[in-house]
């Protein structure tokens, strides 16, 4: 929590004269019944017009002073929440950028794109809020109860029995009326979710006739949409005119009350115009502080939230070493075991096997065998429980982060691409990359015809989420990208599922034929795509399953060969 | 906009009863609080000093007072209650309404429509219609009522005061409106760069891996930053402007205030003849009045920007309710006894008139008879299925189904006759009994296992928390294999005479490929079925399989001729296999 507001700190002068000039107003602004019962009892009762039009004047200046200094602190509390806001998310991503996988895959994306945007929001809200309210409301309702009493001490134990009877109203409504607006919120969200969830499904309803069902579905979740509002409304319906009946019956027990100090002399009638005044300033701030109180538990709640962020570590310590010697293997993996957090069982188990530099390792399983977490454990995105990771003959914990992952160029199962030129996209490893270097990756991966047919060429335009490219488009960008930089590991996980066999084989024979240096894994399903690596590691279960060349595989392999003959007839695979 | 409004209105026609007495309770609770302070005048006129306290007088005023405030919260209570209803249902039989309508629409409005857009039609749009049409107008119409009343209300008390309070009131509009039009430009101008904001977060967080796979973490913080720093300066603006509204409003009400004070207090000495006669009681029901006087301006120009975004919302909404419907088709014959023949005669068909897609296509199809398509992306394979199954209709040609003429079949019979098993697997939040009983909600639990172990998702099924009564929803754990099997058995459950697959195994990991390999060839069994296919392995014992291209059928036949004749599909087989 003290780490979030800390963002504050830049801030300490609007955190200050914000509420005083806010103070100041309120101070202003409780003066003047006061001016207004000076006119009544000294202007009129003593029939003084000089003293009128003097005390006149004096409200008016107190109400320019008023909105001086109250136009003043809404700026400076406008200031200071937006530049704590954006202070506070740029640490917070910046903070979320220096995650390891296994935080954001505990986190989950969505949660942090919610406490990067809307969290944050509330907390920004909440520090605006209470600038402006924080001091005023409390301070209108303890001022106002305060000159009551100066006024006349005995007949402001009214004041001591409305105001917490008021709050107690507020506390009540807003503590029933709260939840079920969370449950229609909830409602709200199920009929959302089942609008999307038909228009998945238009073509699955129709061709089971189930239009109209679908329609009672809705009808029936919006009834109870509408019967929750309702129930919601008619609690929230009492707070203001209740409010309004309790503040009133106040001022009546006032005016009898103050009839008798009248009587007695010990109160004047514009004194009691003052008591009725300030009676109904302090219903008025008690309204404004009950909303200020929902605002600052929501902030605080975000703001809990965001610490939670905050606190989570980075668990993948970098190295420093920025060399890479000459070894004789790119990579070996050394009883390499891992299991994901809170996944009982391991994701990987003993695996050892080692690649040339130059080399190319093709690795096939089904779905669940741990192939990608093999990719995962090389640039470092998590850490092997036991056993090493080795690249070019040094531990991967031993480089610098950044230095390891320069060199490895990784292409995701699903192809993420980022709104921008395509260029932009290309020189995601480096910055610097030339228009050569970006086509001639695109060579490789087979995008370069597609590219040069756009009207704009690498300076098309990606639209977000890469919506207005095809599949296959978007996968042989995401290869592309990979290629260029200065990376001497290119990792394929299963990223040629969209291409159709002919590019795919285009793409590995362009692969094989330009990155001679370059060591190659490839991921797939595809056992012919794999055919010709120097070696095949077959996994399942998380398991060696064999490893070896091809030939070796169908011999010794079971699984491979399993896999290898439901994809190729038997006649194919004899030849 | 009038049109659109008279037309919300007439959604809220079978509630008017509830609009009635929202303006009766309205006027009745506004009158009665707006009473109030000149009770408490003349309260204050009784106690006018010591010994001199009418207390018989006051105690009359005091029990009209508790009355006239006890009246008046319950008239406000019930007339917020009238409101309620009347909104709350009317945007519920809007929502239907436009629910409904979708159903209703062609599959080629919800194709060519992003899907969030018609989400939030449903959904936000018709909130703001709530918010800004119904419970805005009530707002409006107390506000109004107010400012009447209060007017009204003075001219009993002193004529010229009212006059004088009255010139001041141009002040408190200009000062509302200019700020809320103030704030109003720079809040779409937040929202705007908020929404591009939110947009990039998705992006890059949602990208997480790659950034780090990619070391981008320094560039992508820059971009964050840029976009952060722009959305700050608007939005201290905004802010700022918003947050004018209330000490501007105080200050007005604190001008007229002063005004009031300064005649009434005049008048009651008597320095200012033309103001008229003066009680400090009558004064002080004005200053009351005065106080409250432009509180509802500030609602009211609050209301009107409200008000033109629900219309705005109200016509994205009737925008959608007015798109032409798919005519209605029940008058037309259904199939009763399905032969399982099909049959492509000159079938002309493209999304859009400038690109022309399948062109005088042919084909003949026997009972029972296997049909693989198969081609490139985008070569208008899933078009066939589209019309098959009249999603879209053709521009030229006809297609007959078992002898009937698929446009004088009901699309609902005609459907009936088909199972589907798409790429996408499409399951809706409820059990997994429900999900797979879809297309035969009367199946009994058994046959539902039956068609589940057909499949070979009984076992995974079993292992479930609660077994067949597991509710599917995003987090339920299955993987995209074991949502398709389901989708699979729903199809088995259904039996029906004809069947489409359209890459119905392409997220299915090969070994359990393998497994329900059988299951197809016992759904498929007897059965006449299209079969579109990534993988040549799964459809080169189909009886025909035709080879697209750009919308056109380049090569027809059994897979051994198509390889003997060299062309296309031979070099696609072969690419396959070679490394």
């Amino acid at each position: 929590m003290k780490k979030v507001f800390s963002y504050l700190k830049n801030y300490k002068k609007e955190l200050i004269f914000g509420p005083l000039f806010k103070l100041l107003e309120a101070i202003f602004e409780l003066i003047v019944p006061v001016v207004m019962a000076k006119i009544i009892d000294n202007g009129i009762g003593k029939n003084d017009v000089g003293y009128i039009l003097r005390m006149s004047a004096v409200i008016v200046i107190l109400g320019v002073c008023g909105l001086a200094f109250a136009l003043t602190c809404q700026y400076l509390a406008a200031k200071c929440a937006y530049g704590f806001g954006t202070e506070l998310r740029k640490a917070l991503y910046k903070h979320i950028n220096s995650l390891s996988h296994d935080s954001i895959d505990k986190l989950g994306t969505a949660t942090l794109i919610n406490r990067l945007t809307n969290d944050t929001n509330m907390v920004q809200n909440g520090v605006n809020m209470s600038i402006r309210l924080a001091v005023r409301a409390p301070f209108l309702i303890i001022g106002a109860a305060v000159m009551a009493m100066i006024i006349d001490i005995k007949l402001s134990i009214i004041f001591l029995i409305v105001t917490p009877i008021i709050s107690v109203i507020i506390y009540l409504v807003m503590s029933k009326t709260i939840p079920l607006y969370k449950k229609t919120q909830q409602k709200l969200d199920k009929a959302a979710s089942l609008a999307g969830e038909s228009l998945d499904g238009v073509r699955v309803i129709r061709a089971f006739s189930h239009q109209s069902k679908e329609t009672e579905k809705f009808n029936n979740v919006c009834k109870e949409l509408s019967e929750n509002m309702i129930i919601a409304g008619k609690i929230s319906a009492i707070l203001n005119p209740v409010a309004f009946m309790v503040m009133n019956l106040g001022i009546v027990a006032v005016i009898w009350f103050g009839g008798i100090r009248i009587d007695s002399g010990s109160l004047s009638q514009g004194e009691l115009t003052a008591f009725v005044n300030y009676m109904t300033q302090i219903l008025l701030a008690l309204v404004v502080l009950a909303n200020m109180i929902i605002i600052l538990t929501k902030a605080f709640a975000s703001a809990n939230r965001i610490k939670d962020i905050f606190e989570c570590r980075n668990s993948v310590i970098s190295g420093n070493d920025e060399n890479i010697i000459e070894a004789e293997n790119a990579v070996e993996f050394r009883n390499v075991s891992f299991s994901y957090k809170d996944a009982g069982d391991m994701s990987l188990e003993n695996i050892s096997f080692s690649i040339k530099k130059g080399g190319m390792l093709g690795i096939i399983g089904g779905t669940g065998s741990g192939k990608s977490t093999i990719a995962n454990l090389i640039p470092r995105f998590y850490d092997a429980n036991s056993g090493e990771v080795l690249l070019f003959g040094k531990n991967v914990k031993e480089y610098s982060t950044d230095f390891l992952r320069k060199r490895i160029g990784v292409v995701a199962q699903k192809a993420s691409l980022f709104s921008g030129t395509i260029r932009e996209n290309m020189q995601l490893a480096d910055e610097n990359a030339d228009d050569d270097t970006i086509v001639k990756a695109l060579k490789i991966a087979q995008a370069y015809e597609f590219v040069s047919r756009m009207p704009e060429g690498l300076d098309t335009i990606i639209a977000q989420g890469g919506r207005n490219l095809s599949g296959g488009q978007k996968q042989r960008l995401s290869i592309a990208r990979a290629l260029t930089g200065e990376h001497k590991i290119v990792i394929l996980d299963d990223s040629t599922s969209a291409l159709d066999y002919s590019t795919d084989l285009s793409l590995r024979h362009a692969i094989r034929n330009e990155l001679k240096d370059t060591t190659v894994i490839m991921i797939s399903q595809r056992a012919t795509s794999l055919k010709n690596a120097d070696m095949i590691l077959v996994l399942e279960d998380g398991k060696t399953a064999g490893i070896g060349t091809h030939e070796q595989l169908l011999k010794t392999c079971e699984v491979y060969s399993e896999i290898y003959f439901s994809q190729v007839s038997a006649e194919e695979a004899a030849k | 906009m009038i049109k659109t409004l008279k037309r919300v209105m007439s959604y809220a026609k079978p509630y008017r009863i509830y609009f009635v007495f929202t303006v009766i309770f309205a006027l009745l609770g506004v009158a009665l609080s707006l009473s109030v302070p000149i009770f408490i005048g003349k309260a204050v006129d009784f106690a006018v000093g010591k010994d001199s306290v009418n207390f018989k007088g006051l105690m009359k005023i005091a029990v009209i007072l508790i009355a006239v405030v006890m009246l008046s919260t319950v008239f406000q209570w019930l007339m917020s209650l009238c409101t309620n209803k009347m909104s709350f249902y009317t945007i519920r039989d809007i929502r239907c309404d436009i629910f409904s309508k979708i159903e209703k629409l062609p599959v080629k409005y919800i194709d060519s429509t992003q899907k969030g857009q018609l989400t939030s039609r449903i959904i936000n749009d018709i909130e703001i219609i709530s918010d800004g049409l119904l419970q805005g107008f009530a707002q409006l119409f107390s506000g109004i009522v107010t400012i009447v009343g209060t007017i009204l209300f003075m001219i009993t008390i002193n004529v010229k005061i009212t006059i004088v309070v009255i010139l001041l009131t141009p002040l408190s509009f200009l000062a509302a409106s200019k700020i809320t039009k103030l704030s109003h430009d720079t809040f779409v101008k937040q929202s705007k760069l908020r929404g591009e904001m939110v947009g990039l977060t998705e992006e890059l967080v949602g990208n997480q891996k790659t950034v780090k796979a990619f070391v981008y973490e320094k560039r992508a913080e820059k971009r964050f930053a840029q976009i952060n720093s722009a959305y700050a300066e608007v939005g201290a603006k905004a802010t700022f402007y918003s947050s004018m509204t209330n000490p501007t409003t105080r200050f007005v009400n604190g001008l007229i205030y002063a005004a009031v004070g300064l005649m009434g207090a005049m008048g009651a000495v008597g320095a200012w003849k033309f103001v008229g006669a003066m009680s400090v009681g009558k004064l002080s029901s004005f200053l009351a009045y005065s106080n409250q006087y432009t509180k509802p301006f500030n609602e009211i120009s609050g209301v009107v920007s409200e008000l033109q975004n629900a219309v705005a919302s109200a016509e994205r909404v009737f925008a959608v309710i007015d798109e032409p419907e798919i005519p209605d088709d029940s008058d037309k014959e259904t199939i009763s006894d399905c032969d399982g023949t099909i049959k492509f005669e000159n079938v002309s068909f493209s999304y859009s008139k400038d690109t022309s897609l399948i062109e005088n296509f042919n084909l003949s199809v026997k009972n029972g008879q296997r049909i693989a398509i198969v081609g490139p992306t985008g070569c208008g394979k899933s078009t066939i299925i589209n019309l098959l199954l009249r999603f879209y209709d053709t521009d030229k040609g006809k297609i007959i189904i078992s002898g009937y003429d698929s446009t004088d079949l009901t699309r609902n019979s005609l459907r009936s006759k088909f199972g589907m098993v798409l790429q996408e697997t499409w399951l809706f939040s409820g059990t997994v009994a429900e999900n797979i009983s879809y297309g035969k909600p009367d199946a009994s639990r058994e046959d539902i296992e039956n068609a589940a172990k057909a499949v070979y998702a009984h076992s995974f099924i079993k292992r479930l928390p609660l077994g067949y009564d597991t509710i599917i929803d995003e987090n339920c754990g299955l993987s995209q294999g074991q949502k398709q099997l389901l989708c699979i058995a729903r199809v088995m459950l259904m039996n029906p005479p004809m069947l489409i697959l359209d890459e119905a195994t392409s997220s299915i990991d090969l070994r359990t490929e393998l497994k329900i390999q059988s299951a197809f060839e016992k759904l498929m069994s007897g059965k006449t079925s299209f079969i579109i296919a990534h993988r040549l392995s799964t459809i080169k014992n189909a009886d025909l399989i035709l080879v697209m291209k750009s919308g056109k059928v380049i090569e027809c036949g059994n897979h051994s001729e198509l390889l003997s004749r060299g062309g296309f599909y031979a070099d696609l087989y072969k690419s396959q296999f070679s490394s």
